[in-house]
């Protein structure tokens, strides 16, 4: 093996140039609309996109929460109502979160981070990319015809019965979808496993690519299975199968088997990466290595190999033998520790660190407050006897928007202030961040704390009209969520503003370890100018802090040093 | 492929040819175990059909119902042909690595012939049933995992036909670099074992 | 660990807390008034599982959230301090403790909250096995329309809350039909000969719902007795259990079975065993099949005949069913 010799040794020539190099010196504006290979275009692409949706599914929520604002149905048509309540989850999930966390971050970060100039397949990255904007049609077709109306779950025999057209293109949405995520989990695989460079050790990788290893592997597994249960679905709307029709024999149950071997590991897809962007955020803005490496990455790699078999928690009110009840409420349950692992490390993280509340790190802080509250809400959720009660009503949204707004988005806003300054050359206003974090933490906790109390009171998900007990506690939340839009404001000025005039941004604003601040900000084309060095661990905050200290040392002369040395 | 130099960094530049020769190797790496990684994915699929269809099967009371049994003969002709197209298309990998691309190209002919005598009695079969997509659930799965199916095959088809077109160019493949021509194998081995899979359950394990 | 011990704060205080902590996290768990009333034999057995799990998670919360807080405060950046935190890249001794912790409660969660779905009947061994009567075709040649195709009747287990262990293998003191459709539910009382828009049930009284839908999925709720089954066209499921009090409360549709599920709302109406005679009474009398006006007045009558032929529904019924929008 070649991999086996240490660049070390051999003269750290920069790489000969070879002809198939057919790229500019710099990606003009363009570039970014057109089919590109380069990891970093296509991360951004992905993000932007991915931002696009959120701003488009945010304000559905808007919409609905108006409506939900009285108990009667008085803003919307009901089935205008569903087709919002469908697509905002449908596109909170395919469009924002699963894109943005795994396509933009992972794709921007993976290369960067394990030294490599772009992933294993960039073509395949660029078409797993594109697939995107076309699903971007398929639900813009869906919703010209009034789009589908039987929630994201899209549960037969009613997704069968309504909408047909617009329930079919749904399903062309997302299994379009799903084939890009499953080739770029495939991607990222690769590229971890083959361009990693050799002398980073693997217990030297840092946690957000072993997220991403844990979540690759979540999507090739899981995603295929929705595939097939969406197919089933489409060919019993519009060729006449009876899968999902009991009077041919169908059965109903089957499909929420197959929907939720997917869409269970979905929510681990959704919060996997996040789980890897917090280690990078509290560690480097606390200025302390992360406590229990081993722990956190393995607990990756726990939950997702736990995650897998989990699924028929959604599923305990249903035509679910007894047995299912109790196997799974147990597996479910057991999910609860590796997170439990997670949370408690990244909170020793913080203890004894010089913590900076820097608006990345109190976002970080922020999800970690309230998944602690989502994931507590999750246990009583996972015991069968508790969820009779509970399912499908209010008390699931509220704990579900903990976990994936206040867990996932959370994230995404930190990931984004904290690799502003890489992904831009420029750093970010941090008095605007402050504010959208304050109104987002107030808002998202104003929305979706008292959804608790309405569904433990007996208040349903999924209604446009309600018992006028509920209302003043909908009032509320209707508060909470006009907060909510409200906070968009400051991060879209914020991110404009700052991408365009903002003070430039040095390489390693943050004084960070890992790999993707040795590079300029932005990188250049193929990430790095030198070859990367590892002298330190990703989260070897502290050591020699002592001789620092004396010689002023910041990172980047460190660097200097170092490759003085070498040289 | 177009793929941006990512291995520089590991490779010894003494000569040039080696580290491009080097370089192209471990490109090729990649692809068979991206080729392998998406195979793995893509048999959930199946699998989540397989167990779909044995949970229809153990709720109905008949299996398959009546008047909507599968025939035997013609299934288990095309099951001999798709099991041999197997060894045929080893034979095409076992000329490559003799750097005999015209053998090759013959044994590739040959699995793309069986290939197509497959499909088409595939398609026969679909004519002579006489029960549709939506008589009952078990013709539902009958035509959905056997097209599914098909489908897979005829993909393989194409890229057997990529893989011929391809070796026209003298030196495209030889000895020591065939990924595509073994990325097709691995692939039609894959479509092959799928159908084994198929076959009992489809028609075999309906005979109890 | 001896430099960490500095940054700990003194086992004086910790004790305080925790108990501070534990004494609010019980006393939480215990008044928290989340839950609507109990009205069933089950909800006091989910409701204490539920107040055990809430104290549990307060007390982590408490914790976890208070660590928090203190520890931005505490080891919050001075102006002027460069240097990075102490060099600590973990403490297997504290990892195992919080992997040990959690795990041993989660164990201990799930063997309680699994024994309290056996106490409910969530384990009705005995409703599945009777259910499991070698149905062959032959025999269900004569069944109603909905249930002639033979495709339907392998063996299927009824899911859903059966018998309690203690209830054994004594039958139900009385068995309903619920039917879940667009946007209704319907009560027939095969045994009474009523059909009914409510679910009018005596107090005290060991009840067994026979729930079917009849178009797509709904799922029958009654939060006040914290419970929940979801309707399953083609697949039988049932719910039991006794009333406790009596009064009018909700049933709800908990999944969504269309644009207006909202709206399919009804009443349980719990009745002291005397008043029960009474109204069961009152309605077989006012059972008139008068059937063509109550087709005549359904929209949608088609959908509907079958039904309404089989089961004998009233004008009054119907009405009480349409009477939700």
């Amino acid at each position: 093996m070649t991999s086996a010799q240490l660049p070390l040794e051999s003269p750290p020539a920069t790489p000969p140039p070879s002809g198939h190099h057919n790229h500019p010196e710099k990606w003009e504006w363009y570039h970014y609309f057109l089919y590109n290979v380069d990891h970093k275009v296509i991360g951004i692409q992905y993000l932007v996109t991915a931002f696009f949706f959120y701003l488009v599914a945010g304000l559905m929520a808007l919409f609905m929460r108006a409506e939900l604002a009285t108990p009667n149905p008085d803003v919307l048509d009901p089935n205008v109502y569903n087709t919002l309540l469908t697509n905002h989850g449908t596109m909170m999930i395919f469009f924002w979160v699963v894109p943005a966390a795994i396509g933009g971050f992972g794709n921007y970060l993976v290369p960067l981070m394990i030294g490599a100039k772009d992933m294993a397949f960039p073509n395949l990255n660029a078409i797993a990319f594109w697939l995107n904007p076309i699903a971007g049609i398929f639900i813009g077709i869906s919703f010209y015809f009034g789009g589908a109306q039987a929630g994201w779950t899209s549960y037969p025999p009613l997704s069968l019965v309504t909408n047909n057209l617009g329930q079919s293109f749904w399903i062309l949405t997302l299994i379009t979808v799903g084939t890009s995520s499953i080739l770029g989990a495939l991607n990222f695989l690769v590229t971890i496993y083959k361009l990693k460079i050799p002398d980073m050790r693997w217990d030297e990788l840092p946690l957000f690519c072993w997220a991403m290893v844990a979540t690759s592997l979540l999507a090739l597994f899981s995603t295929p299975v929705l595939a097939i249960g969406l197919i089933l679905l489409f060919f019993d709307i519009n060729f006449g199968t009876g899968f999902f029709r009991p009077e041919m024999g169908g059965d109903v149950v089957v499909y929420q088997h197959l929907f939720w071997f997917y869409s269970h590991p979905a929510v681990y897809l959704m919060i996997l990466p996040i789980f890897g962007v917090m280690s990078e955020i509290v560690s480097t803005h606390s200025r302390k290595p992360i406590f229990g490496y081993k722990a956190i990455a393995y607990s990756s790699l726990a939950i997702c190999l736990v995650g897998l078999v989990v699924w028929v928690h959604h599923m305990f009110t249903s035509g679910t033998p007894a047995w299912m009840r109790m196997f799974f409420s147990i597996a479910t349950l057991i999910v609860a520790v590796p997170t439990g692992v997670k949370v408690f490390s990244w909170v020793a993280t913080l203890w004894g660190g010089k913590i900076r509340l820097v608006t990345p790190l109190l976002f970080a802080v922020g999800l970690l407050a309230m998944f602690v509250f989502g994931g507590l809400s999750g246990v009583t959720l996972g015991t069968p006897a508790f969820d009779l009660h509970a399912h499908d009503t209010y008390y699931v949204v509220g704990h579900f928007h903990y976990v994936l707004f206040g867990g996932s988005v959370f994230g995404l806003y930190g990931a984004i202030y904290h690799w502003f300054p890489k992904i831009t050359g420029h750093m970010y206003n941090e008095t605007l961040g402050r504010i959208h974090f304050g109104l987002t933490f107030i808002g998202t906790n104003l929305t979706f704390l008292p959804m608790h109390n309405l569904g433990l009171a007996g208040m349903p998900r999924r209604v446009a009209l309600y018992d006028p007990q509920f209302e003043d506690l909908n009032k509320l939340c209707t508060y909470g969520s006009m907060i909510l839009g409200v906070s968009i404001l400051p991060f879209l000025i914020n991110m404009i503003w700052s991408w365009g005039w903002g003070e430039p941004a040095p390489r390693n604003p943050w004084r960070a370890l890992t790999l993707e601040w040795q590079t300029t900000s932005p990188p250049a084309i193929e990430n790095f100018d030198e070859d990367p060095i590892v002298w330190a661990g990703p989260y070897d905050y502290g050591i020699d802090t002592q001789s620092f200290e004396e010689e002023e040392l910041s990172v980047d002369e460190m660097l200097a040093e170092v490759g003085q040395e070498m040289k | 492929m177009t793929a941006i130099d990512v291995n520089d960094n590991t490779l010894n530049p003494s000569t040039a040819t080696t580290a491009a020769a080097a370089h192209h190797e471990e490109h090729e790496d990649y692809r068979l175990l991206g080729l392998m990684i998406f195979l793995a994915s893509e048999s959930l699929m199946f699998i989540g059909l397989f167990v779909s269809y044995l949970i229809y099967r153990g709720a109905a009371a008949a299996w398959p119902p009546e008047e909507t049994e599968v025939e035997l003969l013609l299934p288990a002709i095309n099951t001999i042909i798709l099991v041999s197209s197997s060894f045929v298309i080893h034979m095409g990998d076992v000329a490559i690595k003799k750097n005999n691309v015209k053998e090759m190209r013959a044994w590739y002919l040959g699995t793309i012939l069986m290939g197509l005598i497959f499909l088409g009695g595939q398609v026969y079969e679909y004519l002579s049933l006489g029960y549709g997509l939506g008589t009952n659930v078990f013709s539902s799965c009958f035509y959905v995992m056997t097209g599914f199916h098909g489908l897979h095959v005829f993909v393989g088809v194409l890229l057997m036909l990529g893989v011929l077109w391809r070796s026209r160019r003298p030196g495209h493949y030889h000895a020591t670099k065939h990924t595509g021509v073994e990325m097709t194998e691995i692939y039609w081995h894959f479509v092959d074992v799928i159908w084994i899979i198929l076959f009992l359950l489809l028609y075999i394990l309906t005979l109890f | 660990m001896a430099k960490k011990k500095e940054t700990i704060p003194s086992s004086l205080l910790t004790l305080t807390i925790g108990i501070a902590v534990a004494a609010f996290s019980v006393w939480y768990g215990q008044n928290n008034h989340l839950l609507p009333e109990q009205l069933s034999s089950q909800a006091p057995l989910v409701d204490d599982l539920f107040n055990i799990m809430l104290c549990i998670a307060t007390a982590l919360f408490l914790l976890v959230e208070g660590t928090i807080i203190y520890t931005l405060i505490r080891f919050r950046h001075r102006p002027g301090d460069e240097t990075d935190g102490e060099y600590i890249e973990g403490n297997f001794s504290l990892e195992v403790f919080w992997t040990a912790i959690p795990t041993f409660i989660v164990i201990v969660l799930g063997i309680y909250g699994v024994q309290v779905y056996n106490q409910m009947g969530g384990f009705d061994t005995v409703g599945q096995v009777a259910h499991h009567h070698h149905q062959h075709q032959v025999q269900l040649a004569s069944l109603p329309a909905d249930e002639s195709n033979p495709m339907l009747l392998a063996e299927r287990p009824e899911y859903g809350v059966g018998a309690t262990p203690v209830e054994g293998l004594t039958p139900p003191d009385l068995e309903v039909d619920v039917l879940g459709m667009q946007y209704a539910w319907i009560f027939t009382y095969p045994s009474l000969g009523i059909t009914s828009g409510e679910l009018h049930v005596p107090m005290g009284q060991d009840i067994k719902l026979n729930i079917t839908a009849q178009d797509v999925l709904h799922a029958f709720w009654l939060p006040q007795f914290r419970l929940k089954q979801d309707a399953i066209p083609g697949q039988p499921t049932q719910l039991r259990f006794v009333a406790t009090k009596s009064g009018h409360y909700p049933i709800v549709c908990a999944e969504l079975c269309g644009a207006y599920h909202g709206g399919m709302r009804s009443e349980i109406v719990v009745h002291e065993p005397d008043e029960f005679v009474t109204w069961i009474s009152e309605n077989q009398v006012a059972q008139n099949p008068d059937l063509e006006q109550a087709v005549a007045l359904r929209t949608d009558g088609d959908r509907l005949q079958d039904y309404t032929t089989q089961m004998g529904l009233d004008a009054t019924t119907v009405q009480a069913a349409l009477k939700q929008p």
